[in-house]
């Protein structure tokens, strides 16, 4: 057993009493099913894959503890401001790990739309949030997966009911600012219904730079014809260690979108598991990371075409500088039964450095004859030739480099379909480029550089 | 203002150019002809800066300074526009960010202040006109999906925009219906005075029937072997080149 499968199995022992829904059976026993799970993977696959990653990074979190009580209750105001101009969403924060409020830890609105807390959400409408909890493991849980599921404490819980449309975008924000060093496991839990729409904007951000580990997991159940775009911001202190998983579970024609933009992070895995589970679903998902220094960000993404007539597409670019490391693990299966699937996979990356270190592994697993699937990488400097004609029109090679390197990111921001996000995005993209936002100590979103003023 | 002299110009061993002497003054248009394959070119990617040929000897001054020896974005600053035979595509980057970068460049070196955004717009609509550029166009990233009499039409619309002392056009020609032909060649005239100077380089005399030439000069095999003034282009539309290389044979002999 690694040490740190023991330390884990050890924090679990000692705090068991003391983590949300303690007194249920079915809860206990999926975390039991976590912890059996933790034991048999025990971290083989990152051994194996990244000897590295694993020594420096998941290692290294021994030591680092779940906040186990929530922090007490400060107005968001005196911490929190979301500076993304004209952009009115419905906002859901996490400090620590714990859903903030101030007495009302889930709101019920009147079209059925229900936002909180999770673990409240068991307490108040147990039969229909358990299911959704208890859900059966993904087969592509892992052992972070493992972790999550045996230590998780709060998360989001999401509930769209049928035929409504969601004009706000619910915005999940979540924020460490502990003296402590964190170990979080955040399970969120959204679920669309048939007809339904809603957006979902998910930013991580560190407001002090304290090593800590967030291991996240987020399920998402989209029903018959539901709509579910989903943005996702990170920019974390360089100590930090971020885990992302996100399971998306898709029925007759629903379609999921995603935007992942990271500016900035310590070591970042997103990993995003779609299982088309009924015909015309479709899953379109876009990425964008310009890292630098030593970070490193690993993309995984994986999706299931169980059935016929689904279509997904992936493009995913990033700019890689310094002595950063970018991964890009693409997956699509196409099942037997899959017949007239559409997928497309693409990944696109820029080296700065003779340092810095892409590895990207589009892969197409098909057992279907009747589909149209392509994938492609590309790994590379900036065009020579642009270069050259830009610099003969008096523009320095510094900026010539730059607005070819915006155009590059901005491809990725141009498929965002909130106006005011898009905009602050590309805005951000641009200062990050032009080395204007280096790390930030807050989310970039309320950044005090990044103030329209 | 631009004084070649004795300029020898070489790719991976291979001589291109073998001593090329041409002087060019203020006012003055002069066009380049010759064969394919004979250098005209090349001689405007030295001028330009392009790296990967080698200039084994000789010189280039523009306006007294040692123009050899500038980075390619100071050969701009200091006044000289390549308009492009193949201009490239730059997905991503528009047109007007495109504009408005080289511009404030430009002008930060010369020490003038940048344009306010107003009079950036004013200027990019008023020399959009002088080639028929739609404002539609601007927003659109650099080339991408144009037209080949798009992209010469760009060309000449940076040209108007950066307001260059001396103009080096390419084969700008080339590819052009005679509608796109007429619509660069009068922008091109438009933008002619007596400060500034334009260099044609053609394979016809087509273009030069709009573009009058002070002078002509065939390159060939390296070298200008044959300089004249614009009955000179009327010759070789007429002759073609082979006299100008039996010429050249024989005085090789």
């Amino acid at each position: 057993m690694t040490p740190f499968t023991q330390y884990i199995k050890d924090l679990y022992v000692g705090i068991k009493n003391q983590l949300p829904c303690a007194g249920n059976n079915a809860v206990a026993e999926m975390r039991e099913k976590g912890l059996q799970n933790l034991l048999e993977k025990d971290f083989q696959i990152y051994q194996k894959e990244n000897r590295k990653m694993f020594d420096d990074h998941i290692a290294c979190a021994s030591g680092m503890k779940p906040q186990l009580t929530p922090p007490p209750y400060r107005p968001v105001e005196e911490y929190f401001h979301c500076k993304v101009k004209d952009i009115d969403t419905r906002m859901c924060i996490f400090r620590n790990g714990w859903y903030v409020h101030n007495g009302n830890p889930l709101t019920v609105e009147e079209n059925g739309v229900i936002t909180g807390s999770l673990t409240e959400a068991l307490r108040q409408y147990p039969q229909l949030v358990f299911p959704y909890l208890l859900a059966e493991n993904s087969p592509k849980e892992d052992s972070l997966s493992a972790i999550n599921r045996l230590l998780f404490n709060d998360g989001l819980f999401v509930y769209v009911p049928d035929n409504v449309v969601v004009e706000k975008p619910i915005q999940l924000i979540s924020l460490t600012d502990s003296s402590e060093h964190l170990l979080l496991n955040n399970r969120n839990i959204i679920v669309v219904g048939k007809n339904a729409k809603v957006s979902f904007i998910q930013c991580d951000d560190s407001i002090e730079f304290k090593p800590s580990f967030i291991n996240n997991t987020t399920k998402i159940y989209l029903d018959e014809s539901a709509y579910f775009s989903y943005y996702k911001m990170e920019n974390k202190n360089p100590e930090s260690l971020l885990f992302n998983e996100v399971d998306v579970e898709q029925k007759a024609h629903s379609h999921f979108y995603s935007n992942a933009m990271t500016f900035n992070t310590g070591y970042l895995r997103n990993k995003i598991n779609v299982f088309l589970t009924e015909p015309f679903a479709s899953a379109k998902m876009y990425g964008l990371y310009l890292v630098d220094k030593k970070q490193h960000i690993d993309n995984q993404i994986f999706i299931d075409h169980q059935v016929p007539d689904c279509e997904s597409y992936q493009l995913y670019k990033g700019i890689v500088d310094d002595s950063a490391i970018a991964h890009f693990l693409g997956h699509v299966v196409v099942r037997p039964d899959a017949q007239r699937t559409v997928a497309a996979q693409t990944n696109r990356n820029i080296t700065l450095t003779d340092e810095a270190k892409i590895t990207s592994k589009p892969f197409l697993e098909i057992y279907a004859d009747d589909v149209k699937c392509n994938h492609g990488t590309t790994v590379g400097q900036l065009d020579e030739e642009a270069m050259y004609y830009l610099r003969t029109r008096g523009i320095c090679e510094v900026n010539a480099r730059r607005l070819l390197m915006l155009a590059f990111a901005n491809e990725i921001a141009d498929f965002i379909g909130i106006d005011s996000l898009k905009a602050r995005y590309k805005e951000m993209i641009r200062k990050r480029l032009n080395g204007e936002l280096t790390i930030c100590d807050q989310c970039v979103l309320h950044c005090p550089h990044l103030g329209m003023e | 203002m631009l004084k070649i002299e004795n300029l020898h110009v070489s790719i991976k061993g291979k001589e291109i150019l073998k001593g090329v002497n041409l002087d060019i003054n203020k006012g003055e248009v002069h066009a380049i002809m010759g064969p394919n394959g004979t250098g005209k070119s090349t001689l405007a990617s030295v001028i330009a800066g392009k790296e990967i040929f080698d200039v084994t000897e000789g010189s280039i001054t523009y306006n007294g300074k040692n123009l050899l020896e500038m980075p390619i974005e100071d050969r701009a600053r200091e006044g000289i526009f390549i308009g492009f035979q193949y201009p490239v595509e730059i997905p991503g980057v528009s047109i007007t960010n495109f504009m408005k970068t080289a511009l404030e460049e430009i002008r930060r070196y010369r020490g003038l202040p940048p344009l306010t955004e107003l009079e950036f717009r004013k200027l990019m609509k008023e020399k959009a006109k002088i080639v028929e550029l739609t404002e539609k166009l601007s927003n659109r990233s650099v080339n991408e999906g144009f037209s080949g009499g798009e992209k010469k039409r760009n060309e000449i619309f940076q040209m108007a925009m950066l307001e260059p002392s001396l103009s080096i056009l390419d084969e700008t020609d080339s590819g052009l219906d005679i509608d796109a032909l007429r619509i660069v060649a009068t922008g091109v005239n438009q933008l002619k005075s007596p400060d500034n100077a334009t260099v044609v380089i053609t394979h016809y005399q087509r273009l030069l029937d709009y573009i009058v030439p002070d002078f002509v000069h065939v390159l060939f095999d390296g070298k200008i072997v044959k300089s004249g003034t614009k009955e000179l282009a009327l010759e070789l539309e007429h002759r073609g080149y082979d006299w100008i290389k039996q010429e050249y044979e024989q005085n090789r002999q």
